[in-house]
């Protein structure tokens, strides 16, 4: 991987916060009253490039889910792109956009094609018929390399390639900010790679999106695999949140989540 | 969007309650019943505004997706069904309206065939028994494929990508639902009376086609079109209504899905059982 000559949020200027939380006390979401994390507070800027670890249970989707706006937080502060996530409705769709949410195995919509997968948000909000999409889906198919599998459903495919589905939909729009709920959870080191590879270079801004930098957070159990120096860095343990920073930020942390999952979590199921 | 399903969600997370030990007393049992009655009214009542609030407010929205699935759920709800209601008319004319037929011409009183014909087929048993069976063939369906599609997190999936699910999922399934009732019914009847007649005639009844279909056609009133369109329209929406709240509008893990199916069948017999009467009321009013 080759670093680049400078960080891609330098380009950006001074702007807002892309993700503001503030005393943010977070519920598991099958019990809304059980309190998974308390009092978050958590700024991504925009450009940045964040990895979120924890262990099973402690609350990492919760958190992204909150910063989706698609879960309500039981008490604080939080805001994408400045709007707050509790007041998110039809006016504030627009800013909805600007969120990419890629779920852990994909929650790919099980009777639609891959293909119609992918083009269903960009149909259902710019009102496309599938002739109208049919471009735009061509070429989101050939990025993700998932022409040969565009017409079967996700049941009829492993589960690399509902990940690769679930990638392009949520890229499909267009999105700012995109948030991956542990991303390379079941899959082999061969996609596991392209992952890696694919989302660094959405970072520094893909050809395909225009080279705009995209801000990116992700989840995951285990550290060692996102080790980058240009990325932040951010633990979960017992119902703390913890702003670790870059690289030798983790290295130095003493606590004992932070060394296990500097061990690595379990092997992933096939 | 997502405020609407949480409103129908707090109204429907009655399950803490409905697992809590059992009252010490009958009174209290019936107390905790009547309370959960009314709860899934509310519940429903509340679901059905808001999928009717929906449908107004979206209107033409979306209009490339959302077409084709209205045209798939009239095709579930209607077109797909009539093999099994072009059995279901001819066992209804052979098992009721033949004998219906015969009986009144062994005693002398086909005067009655028209108006006997309109109460019994018309007004009642079509459209009921057309919403029961639709219920039972693609309601249960309906709870299966939202319950599942609830309990895979598919319904957050949609909210990420800022796609309304009550807009996607349910306002299909209530449009094709009410056609296909009504178109249905009108199906059912148009058969019965039919081949009520046909089985008759086997019987060798004394009544020409011609006597026969001028009764039916005499003892039918504007009224009983408009009131059988808006009743079979009701129908269709309420059981669409009933099956999707209990599919969607609570949290839902896989192994819940079938004892939600059932609580959702038995609902919707009682809801299409009240609107009936509503209706039986109304007809007398009229």
């Amino acid at each position: 991987m080759n670093e680049p000559a400078s960080h891609p949020a330098s380009h950006l200027g001074f702007h807002p916060a892309v993700i503001a939380m503030q005393d943010v006390n977070i519920a598991t979401s099958r019990h809304a009253s059980s309190v998974v994390l308390e009092r978050v507070n958590w700024s991504v800027a925009p450009g940045e490039f964040w990895v979120v670890a924890g262990p099973q249970h402690s609350g990492k989707s919760d958190l992204l889910m909150s910063a989706a706006g698609l879960q309500t937080p039981l008490s604080g502060s939080c805001r994408v792109f400045g709007c707050e996530t509790t007041a998110f409705g039809e006016a504030q769709l627009a800013d909805r956009l600007r969120v990419g949410f890629v779920f852990e195995g994909g929650r790919l919509f099980n009777q639609l094609t891959l293909a119609e997968n992918i083009a269903l948000p960009l149909r259902y909000q710019k009102d496309l018929s599938a002739t109208e999409s049919a471009r735009a889906l061509e070429v989101y198919l050939e990025l993700f390399e998932l022409t040969p599998f565009a017409h079967l459903t996700p049941a009829n495919v492993a589960a690399n390639w509902r990940q690769r589905t679930a990638l392009a939909r949520a890229l499909i729009l267009q999105p700012e900010l995109l948030l991956l709920d542990n991303p390379l959870g079941g899959l082999d080191r061969r996609h596991r790679q392209w992952l890696l590879q694919f989302l660094d270079q959405l970072w520094r801004g893909h050809a395909s999106f225009g080279g705009r930098p995209l801000t990116l957070v992700v989840t995951t159990g285990d550290l060692r695999t996102w080790q980058h120096p240009q990325r932040q860095f951010a633990a979960l343990d017992e119902k703390t949140f913890t702003v670790l920073g870059s690289w030798p930020g983790v290295e130095s942390a003493r606590t004992s989540a932070v060394r296990e999952l500097l061990a690595g979590a379990p092997a992933p199921a096939p | 969007m997502r405020g609407d399903l949480a409103k129908a969600f707090e109204l429907a997370n009655t399950r803490v309650f409905r697992n809590a030990p059992l009252p010490k007393s009958y009174t209290d049992l019936l107390g905790r019943k009547l309370f959960l009655l009314l709860q899934t009214f509310q519940g429903l009542g509340a679901f059905a505004l808001i999928t009717l609030g929906v449908i107004f407010k979206k209107i033409g929205a979306a209009h490339n997706v959302v077409q084709p699935r209205i045209r798939q759920e009239i095709t579930r709800s209607g077109i797909a069904l009539l093999p099994m209601f072009i059995f279901v008319a001819l066992a209804l004319g052979f098992l009721v309206v033949s004998q219906t037929v015969a009986a009144l011409a062994r005693v002398g009183a086909t005067n009655y065939l028209g108006s006997t014909m309109v109460i019994v087929i018309v007004r009642e048993l079509g459209p009921l028994l057309t919403a029961v069976l639709v219920l039972a063939r693609v309601g249960t369906a309906n709870v299966i494929e939202l319950g599942t599609a609830r309990a895979l997190g598919e319904v957050e999936a949609l909210e990420a990508l800022g796609i309304d699910p009550m807009h996607y999922l349910i306002v299909p399934r209530a449009i094709g639902m009410a056609l296909g009732v009504f178109s249905l019914t009108v199906y059912l009847i148009i058969g019965a009376l039919g081949s009520g007649y046909l089985f008759a005639f086997l019987q060798d009844v004394a009544l020409t086609p011609g006597d026969y279909f001028k009764q039916i056609a005499e003892a039918l009133s504007w009224l009983d079109f408009a009131l059988l369109a808006l009743k079979t329209i009701a129908f269709g929406f309420l059981i669409a209504v009933v099956t999707c709240y209990h599919g969607l509008a609570q949290p839902l893990r896989l192994e819940d899905v079938s004892r939600v199916a059932v609580r959702a069948v038995t609902q919707g017999i009682v809801v299409c059982v009240l609107v009936d009467a509503v209706f039986i009321v109304l007809y007398l009013v009229t």
